[in-house]
C-alpha cells in the first residue's frame, strides 16, 4: 500500500525540523495517504458510473427493442358470413359447422378485403384476391372462424372485423420492413405497401396496443403477428407456484434444523458445505438431474410445469436455505436465552422468537430465489420446455401443472432463434415484460421486509 | 477440596433450596468448575462473587441446565433442587427452567410489547384461564418487578423502548412472571447505570420474600449490599462460602482475603 513509508530512512528523523509540528501544513506522508484515500475513491465512483452507463445501455435497448411487439396492426374490413359458404345445412348445429376449415374462411376474408378496397376508391393491381390477402395475416381466416363458431347467431349479416395484419405489413409500419428489403421477399411486394398506405388514410388500417402479446398464445414460426407470451406466463405462473410450496418450506425447515437443533459434528459440517457447493452448481445440471429423475425415473410428463417447478425447486433450495441461515444466524442469542429461561422450549423459542425476527431475512432470501428461478431457462431446455409451442390455455389447476407448457425464459429463448424478424421484436418485447415481473418481485421484497422488519 | 469452609449455619436442612455436590463442568477438553459444593437457602439472596472467568456464571447457569444449549459443555456430578436431582434423565430442562427462572446480563426483551413480554411466560405454561386471568398476572409481576407505575399507561408500547434500567426490570418481572422458586441473576446491574442499579438492588431484596436468589456479580459492594450469603470463586473452585458479613470483614481463605481486598482479581 501507498501509506506505508517506502524506505525505512525516512521514518525516524524529519530534517525540517522547523515545520515538524505544525498542523497547519500538511506532511508527506499525510498527503500521501489522503491521495491514495481519494484515488480509491475515484475509483469506486468510475466503477459506479459504468455499472450505470451499462445499465442504461440495456434499459435504452431493451425498450427501444421491445415496446413495438406490444403494438399491433390491424386491418379493420367489413365481412359478410355467407350462410351458403358456412352453414349449408341452416340449423347453426356447431359440430356440422366445424366441419368447414379455416380454408373455407379464406376466400371470405379475401373477397372481403377486396370490395372493401373498391368501397374506399383504392387501386388494386393484383388479380387474385389471395395475393392481395397476403397483406392480412395468415391467422385471419381462423380468427373470424373463432367468432363464427362462438356466436352462430351471426351468419348471414356483414360484420366488421378487425384482423391481424400480416408480419411484414406490422414491420412496414413499424419501420422494421422497407421497400428494398421486400425485392428481395417472396411474400410482399411494393405494390402491398402502397395499398397498405392507401387504406391507412381510409381508416382501414391501424396500429394500436395489443394486448393479445401479453395474454395470447404462441403461434407458428410462419405468424408472429399472433403470437403472445401469455400462455407460457401461465407456465411460469403455476412453475412458481410448485417452486414456493416446495422451497420455502423444506428451505425453511432444512435451516431451522441445521442451525437451532443440529449438533455441530463432521455430518453437519459436510451438509454445510454441500449446501454452499449446490448454490454454486450450473443450472444445466439441475436439468439434466430432473430429466433423469423426474422424467425418465419418476415418468412425469414432459414440458410439464410440475416437473420445471420440481427442478427449480432444487435450484432455488440452496439460496433459500443460504439465506435463511444467515437472518437466523444474525437473531441475537439473548433471545433465545430470553426464551429459553422462562421454560420455553427450544421449539417455543424458535417460533415465537427466532423466526418472526428473521422473518425479513427470509422472505428476501426466498423472493429473490423465486426471481432466479423466474428467469431460468437452462434447466427447461433439458425437460422439454424450451422449443414447446404453447398455444393453448391450461383447462384448469391440473392441467396446469402436468400438460405441457412453456415458460417466459423459455419462450424467449424460442423467439429469439426463430428465423423471422418480427420475432426478434417478440423477444424484446417478452423481456420487457420478464424484467416486469422481477421488478415487480423485488418490490414485494422490499415491501416485506419493510413490514415485517422490527428493532431491538 | 481442602480450601472449602462451609461455615456452621444454625439452619434445619429443609430450608435447603439448592444443594450441589461435587460438580464438574468441562468446556471441551478444559475443566471450567472443579469440584464445587454448595448449599444454597432458601428466601435468600446468595451472591457469587469472584474474578472474571472463575466460572460462577458457568455454575449459576447449570442450576437451570441452560448449559444444555452449548454443544461442548457436560456437567458431572449432583445439583438437587428440594431434593431432586435437576441432570436426572427424566427431568425436562424445560419444566426445571419454568421453576428457577433466570435474569440475564444485558437486559433482553423481547421485540414485542410489555404486556407480551410478561404474558409470554404465563401463556406458554398456561397460568392463566382467561384474559383476566393473565391481565392479573401481567400486573402483579410488573408491581413486584417495581416498573408497574412506570409503564402501566403504554403496556402495549414495545418493551425495546425502555430505558436499560427499566428493561431490565422487565426482565426480573418477566422472569418472575412464571412464578419460579429461584431466581437466577446473571451480573444483572453490569449494563445499568447507579441508580438504576440501586433500583434493581432494592428489588432484589424484596423478591427475598418469595425466592431463593442466586446472583452473579463483580461488585462487591453490591454483593455486601444485597446478599445474605456469599460464594468466592477462584479459578473454577468454590473457595470459600459463608455469611455475607463474615465473607467480607472475615474471610478464612487467603484467596478470598487478596481479592477482597484487591490483590487478585
Amino acid at each position: 500500500m501507498s501509506d506505508h513509508p517506502t524506505s525505512p530512512s525516512s521514518f525516524p528523523s524529519n530534517p525540517s525540523g522547523a515545520a515538524k509540528n505544525s498542523l497547519l501544513k500538511l506532511d508527506a506522508r499525510t498527503k500521501k495517504r489522503n491521495a491514495s484515500e481519494a484515488r480509491f475513491k475515484a475509483y469506486g465512483v468510475g466503477a459506479i458510473a459504468l455499472g450505470l452507463f451499462f445499465l442504461v445501455a440495456l434499459l435504452t435497448s431493451i425498450i427501444g427493442n421491445g415496446t413495438p411487439a406490444f403494438k399491433q396492426t390491424f386491418i379493420t374490413i367489413p365481412i359478410e358470413l355467407t350462410e351458403s359458404k358456412l352453414d349449408k345445412s341452416g340449423v347453426r348445429d356447431i359440430d356440422v359447422m366445424k366441419k368447414v376449415t379455416t380454408f373455407g374462411y379464406k376466400p371470405l376474408v379475401q373477397s372481403a378485403l377486396v370490395a372493401s378496397l373498391q368501397e374506399h376508391g383504392i387501386e388494386n393491381p393484383f388479380k387474385k384476391a389471395a395475393d392481395l390477402g397476403k397483406l392480412l395475416s395468415s391467422s385471419a381466416p381462423a380468427q373470424v372462424r373463432d367468432v363464427v363458431l362462438a356466436n352462430p347467431e351471426l351468419i348471414g349479416q356483414t360484420i366488421e372485423f378487425r384482423l391481424l395484419a400480416g408480419s411484414r405489413v406490422d414491420g412496414y409500419f413499424k419501420g422494421r420492413v422497407d421497400r428494398d428489403a421486400l425485392a428481395r421477399d417472396k411474400n410482399l411486394d411494393a405494390e402491398h405497401l402502397d395499398i397498405a398506405d392507401a387504406m391507412v388514410t381510409a381508416g382501414l388500417i391501424d396500429t394500436k396496443f395489443n394486448a393479445d402479446f401479453i395474454f395470447g398464445a404462441d403461434a407458428s414460426e410462419s405468424r408472429p403477428e399472433q403470437a403472445g407470451i401469455g400462455v407460457s406466463m401461465v407456465g411460469s405462473l403455476f412453475m412458481m407456484i410448485v417452486v414456493l410450496c416446495l422451497a420455502l418450506p423444506i428451505g425453511v425447515a432444512a435451516s431451522i434444523y441445521l442451525e437451532e437443533f443440529a449438533p455441530q459434528n463432521k455430518w453437519t459440517d459436510l451438509i454445510e458445505v454441500n449446501i454452499s457447493n449446490l448454490a454454486a452448481v450450473p443450472s444445466i445440471v439441475f436439468g439434466i438431474l430432473g430429466l433423469a429423475v423426474f422424467i425418465q425415473f419418476a415418468h412425469l410428463p414432459q414440458s410439464a410445469p410440475l416437473v420445471g417447478g420440481l427442478v427449480l425447486t432444487l435450484m432455488t433450495l440452496p439460496t433459500i436455505i443460504i439465506s435463511t441461515r444467515a437472518s437466523l444466524k444474525a437473531v441475537p442469542p439473548s433471545i433465545r436465552d430470553a426464551a429459553l429461561g422462562i421454560g420455553a422450549s427450544k421449539m417455543q423459542s424458535v417460533f415465537h422468537h427466532v423466526l418472526p425476527l428473521a422473518m425479513p431475512g427470509i422472505l428476501t432470501g426466498t423472493i429473490i430465489g423465486l426471481a432466479q428461478a423466474l428467469g431460468e431457462t437452462a434447466p427447461l431446455l433439458l425437460i422439454g420446455m424450451v422449443g414447446f409451442i404453447a398455444s393453448n390455455m391450461p383447462d384448469g389447476i391440473a392441467s396446469g401443472f402436468l400438460d405441457p407448457n412453456s415458460a417466459m425464459p423459455a419462450q424467449i429463448y424460442e423467439w429469439a432463434k426463430r428465423a423471422d424478424p418480427a420475432y426478434y421484436e417478440r423477444a424484446w418485447g417478452g423481456i420487457i415484460i420478464l424484467l416486469g415481473f422481477l421488478m415487480t418481485m423485488n418490490i414485494i421484497a422490499v415491501i416485506l421486509r419493510r413490514r415485517f422488519e422490527r428493532r431491538w | 477440596m481442602n480450601d472449602m469452609r462451609i461455615v456452621k449455619r444454625d439452619v434445619d436442612m429443609n430450608d435447603i433450596k439448592i444443594s450441589a455436590k461435587d460438580v464438574q463442568v468441562y468446556y471441551g477438553d478444559t475443566h471450567a468448575i472443579k469440584d464445587v459444593n454448595v448449599e444454597i437457602k432458601d428466601k435468600t439472596v446468595t451472591a457469587f462473587i469472584g474474578p472474571s472467568g472463575c466460572g460462577k456464571s458457568t455454575f449459576l447457569r447449570c442450576l437451570n441446565r441452560m448449559n444444555d444449549t452449548i454443544d461442548i459443555c457436560r456437567v458431572t456430578g449432583k445439583i438437587e433442587i428440594e431434593g431432586e436431582d435437576i441432570y436426572d434423565k427424566r427431568v425436562d430442562p424445560v419444566q426445571l427452567r419454568a421453576k428457577v427462572g433466570m435474569v440475564f446480563q444485558k437486559p433482553n426483551p423481547f421485540p414485542k410489547s410489555i404486556y407480551d413480554n410478561i404474558a409470554y411466560g404465563p401463556r406458554i405454561h398456561g397460568l392463566a384461564r382467561s384474559k383476566a386471568d393473565l391481565d392479573d398476572i401481567v400486573e402483579k409481576s410488573l408491581r413486584r418487578g417495581a416498573i408497574w407505575n412506570e409503564v402501566k399507561d403504554r403496556l402495549h408500547a414495545p418493551g425495546t423502548g425502555l430505558s436499560g434500567g427499566q428493561q431490565q426490570r422487565l426482565c426480573i418481572a418477566r422472569a418472575i412472571a412464571t412464578e419460579p422458586e429461584v431466581l437466577l441473576m446473571d451480573e444483572p446491574c453490569s449494563a445499568l447505570d447507579p441508580i438504576a442499579t440501586a433500583q434493581v438492588e432494592e428489588l432484589i431484596d424484596e423478591l427475598r420474600e418469595n425466592f431463593s436468589v442466586v446472583i452473579v456479580t463483580h461488585s462487591m459492594q453490591q454483593a455486601a449490599r444485597v446478599s445474605q450469603k456469599t460464594a468466592f470463586f477462584h479459578l473454577g473452585n468454590l473457595v470459600e462460602y459463608g455469611e455475607t458479613g463474615q465473607i467480607f470483614t472475615n474471610p478464612q481463605d487467603p484467596r478470598t482475603e487478596s481479592y477482597i481486598t484487591g490483590r487478585i482479581g
